[in-house]
């Protein structure tokens, strides 16, 4: 299959070149590639700045200026096309304080958030953060949620949250977004989010030995006898 | 070549049959393969059916079974380290358990070590990339729970031995089907936020070879959620993690235990000697070995190196013959091919269909199943798209959902999906996603029991790493489990283990032995392993690279 994807790959024209700066240094590389395979192309090869890949872990963080343009942009370096003229670097790390506390201890109130990051008060409501969010998230809607102590919204805004670190790396009030808002989505989940009474029951019932028998019995099967349980099983719609 | 809304223009002809025939689809379904007929399609498709793709390992506990060349290759190859390249006898990190990999698997064996006594400063994770860099922050569609009355243990027990073809180790998918509802039950103590009603009832989705709807799901983020959620609950605890170290060797004492590992630090090229009275395995599996060069949805770091580790120290392997293709990766754009189109897409009613906008198959199949269906589709039939590149996929008609679920269904459920697509122009609340298989998951691997005991002792494993869990083929929502329930029993039973062990005197002549052994059995070869990263560099780059620094 991959052979007969390469021959018909073959056919095609060389793709044209496009030329890039990373981190200062001019390379020549095909136009169409990602950011982080366009630096692999020109012989980088990555120990920090590439995790997932495939935009869920926020490892490749990346800070750039287009050709003949004054303004900052930020990207993820696996989900952001590369484009002739760009000036790049990768952010290999972001160093950022995070509260420690037990959850146990906690209680979701007006000030929960705010007692463990008193800087979120510190907002000065520029919005860098938003902007600077390669999830195009809300960010400083959601601080401002956890300034009043709106778990809930803090939680709901940040949920698609990769952790990724471009936030606080522009935040002019020093504020670390992405574990302010661990934080709500910890209390949301744990304390305001109904506990599911399903789940409940189905521990209570497993502890008390409830399905131990029927278990016991499909363990001893032989693949025949499993079989034919497997395909008499109704399937629900 | 114009693009329309994302896609080429050659494409627009075939949207337009699928949303032609979606009105009628809307209403209709494809019949379930019989046992016979999955048989049947797998051993004319599948990847994993073509007896040229593997060859038997040549030496070692588990002589004589057929793994990917790729595999087999790391296993006949030299080992990374030469033992007189280093002193045990300077211990850099003594410690009772040593954890090697960060991902969800090591991080929840840390956690229940420390709530099982042991003290975080008696742990150490060690870890290639950072600390949650792994296929479990990736995994979207959901995680298995049988928690709903009208379910049970038991028959997620039937379908997932069902879903593994009968081969699965009985007592293993006992101990993943019975722990699920403590799994469940701990993340929400944690906090993660599962997507509930608000009565607190969870929202559940069926995933092919699922006869009950138990996949429970944090919208499409759900491996992110658990493991953002218990990385933070590592770090209020305090449990040491040393990033961009990986282990490269196993250690062993002189009668024959495993005793903590040789780490590097990638950054300054320095080894570290780590002695533990119990080494827990949490590498993950082995997506960027690109077997039979498929693209994959696996992270960086995901090259097997457990598996070699653990065959060096004489750990039987299990069920490596296997390798699950995700029926649904990107097919186009070139940007993303390869990555995840989760199966919750198929779970929330979307088709698969070729490019006259015919459904050819049930769309929740067990994945091994689902996936040879689109392979036949798009190779023996020749009804599917072709892309720029050369590449071949079928329809995914994301918009159904939004037509059976209410209009945001998919924004509200989807949105990595929604998100990824549209970073690269295309809606897929509006226009079908092009998908084919890729490489997703690995089935087997170093054979544990439902202790978490590997076949050496002082090895012990969880998550990815592990075989027999799900025999020839995992189903949907039964990964993020795996490493959940193995992951919490390695941390419960590793901390028994260590009360009554001590480790004697440090040694790698394991290492030497499997030199020996290479040589016996006729192995010539330069390779090493583990691999550590995979090498994406251009080829012209490395075609002028001097090593000279």
């Amino acid at each position: 299959m991959v052979k007969e994807k390469e021959k018909e790959k073959g056919k095609e024209q060389k793709p044209k070149m496009i030329e890039v700066y990373i981190m200062g240094k001019e390379y020549e590389v095909p136009q169409g590639l990602t950011i982080m395979k366009a630096m692999e192309y020109a012989g980088y090869r990555f120990i920090r700045g590439s995790g997932c890949r495939a935009g869920f872990c926020g490892a490749c963080g990346t800070i750039f200026r287009k050709k003949g343009e004054y303004k900052f942009r930020t990207a993820l370096a696996c989900q952001t096309t590369v484009e002739d003229g760009m000036y790049l670097t990768e952010l290999p790390f972001v160093p950022a304080n995070k509260a420690v506390y037990d959850m146990e201890e906690l209680t979701p109130g007006p000030n929960s958030i705010v007692s463990l990051y008193p800087e979120i008060a510190r907002c000065v409501s520029c919005n860098t953060c938003t902007k600077a969010c390669p999830q195009d998230l809300q960010v400083m809607d959601f601080v401002q949620a956890a300034l009043r102590g709106d778990i809930a919204k803090a939680a709901e805004l940040s949920f698609d949250c990769l952790q990724c670190g471009l936030c606080a790396a522009r935040c002019p009030a020093d504020i670390v977004h992405y574990h302010v808002a661990q934080l709500a989505r910890r209390l949301y989940g744990k304390y305001i989010s109904p506990i599911s009474e399903h789940l409940e029951e189905r521990n209570t019932e497993i502890n008390a030995g409830k399905f131990d028998e029927e278990m016991e019995k499909l363990t001893q099967l032989n693949s025949e006898e499993l079989k034919k349980l497997y395909t008499e099983r109704d399937v629900e719609t | 070549m114009e693009i329309i809304r994302g896609y080429p223009d050659y494409m627009q002809e075939s949207i337009e049959k699928v949303e032609k025939t979606r009105p009628q689809r809307l209403k209709a379904t494809f019949r379930e393969m019989t046992l016979e007929e999955r048989e049947e399609i797998l051993n004319e498709y599948h990847p994993d059916y073509k007896p040229e793709a593997k060859r038997e390992i040549s030496f070692g506990p588990s002589k004589g079974q057929r793994v990917p060349h790729e595999v087999a290759d790391l296993l006949e190859a030299h080992p990374l380290v030469n033992p007189d390249d280093v002193d045990l006898s300077h211990i850099d990190y003594d410690t009772d358990i040593l954890i090697i990999g960060g991902g969800g698997g090591g991080t929840v064996a840390a956690l229940w070590a420390h709530y099982s006594g042991v003290p975080v400063e008696r742990i150490l994770i060690a870890t290639k990339l950072r600390h949650g860099d792994a296929n479990s922050m990736m995994a979207q569609g959901g995680i298995q729970a049988a928690d709903r009355p009208q379910d049970s243990p038991p028959r997620h027990y039937l379908d997932a031995i069902g879903g593994g073809h009968f081969t699965n180790k009985p007592e293993l998918v006992k101990a993943l089907t019975m722990d699920a509802p403590k799994i469940i039950k701990w993340h929400q103590k944690l906090g993660v936020m599962y997507d509930k009603d608000d009565q607190g009832v969870m929202m559940e989705l069926a995933g092919g070879g699922t006869s009950r709807k138990r996949m429970h799901s944090a919208r499409d983020y759900t491996g992110m959620e658990i493991m953002r959620t218990i990385r933070d609950e590592a770090r209020n605890l305090g449990i040491p993690v040393l990033e961009f170290s990986p282990a490269v060797e196993l250690l062993m004492d002189d009668e024959g235990k495993v005793a903590g590992a040789v780490l590097f630090n990638m950054e300054t090229n320095q080894y570290y000697i780590v002695r533990a009275k119990a080494t827990i395995l949490a590498t993950g599996g082995f997506g960027r070995l690109h077997v039979q060069g498929f693209a994959t949805t696996n992270h960086y770091g995901a090259t097997a190196d457990g598996l070699v580790m653990a065959y060096h120290v004489g750990a039987n392997l299990i069920d490596l013959d296997s390798v699950q293709y995700h029926p649904t990766g990107a097919a186009y754009p070139e940007q993303i091919v390869g990555l995840l189109v989760t199966e919750k897409v198929r779970g929330l009613g979307a088709q698969p269909v070729n490019k006259d906008g015919e459904l050819f198959v049930y769309p929740l199949e067990p994945r091994d199943v689902e996936a040879a269906n689109l392979i036949r589709e798009c190779y023996k039939r020749d009804n599917g798209v072709v892309t720029p590149t050369g590449m071949r996929g079928v329809w995914l008609d994301s918009p159904m959902i939004d037509e059976l679920k209410g209009e945001g269904t998919i924004k509200k459920n989807l949105a990595a999906m929604v998100r990824m697509f549209d970073r690269f122009g295309i809606d897929m609340t509006a226009d079908p996603l092009l998908v084919f298989p890729t490489l997703h998951y690995q089935n087997g691997g170093v054979e544990i029991n439902e202790r978490t005991e590997t076949s050496v002792q002082g090895l012990f494993a969880g998550g990815e790493v592990e075989g027999g869990v799900h025999g020839k083929n995992r189903l949907m929502g039964n990964s993020l489990l795996d490493y959940n329930v193995f992951g919490r029993r390695a941390g419960i039973y590793v901390a028994e283990y260590i009360k009554k062990v001590s480790i004697g005197n440090l040694s790698l002549n394991h290492v030497r032995n499997y030199e020996e052994a290479l040589l016996n059995a006729g192995v010539k070869t330069v390779r090493k392993a583990p691999i550590l990263l995979p090498d994406y560099r251009g080829k012209e780059v490395l075609s002028r690279a001097l090593d000279i620094f």
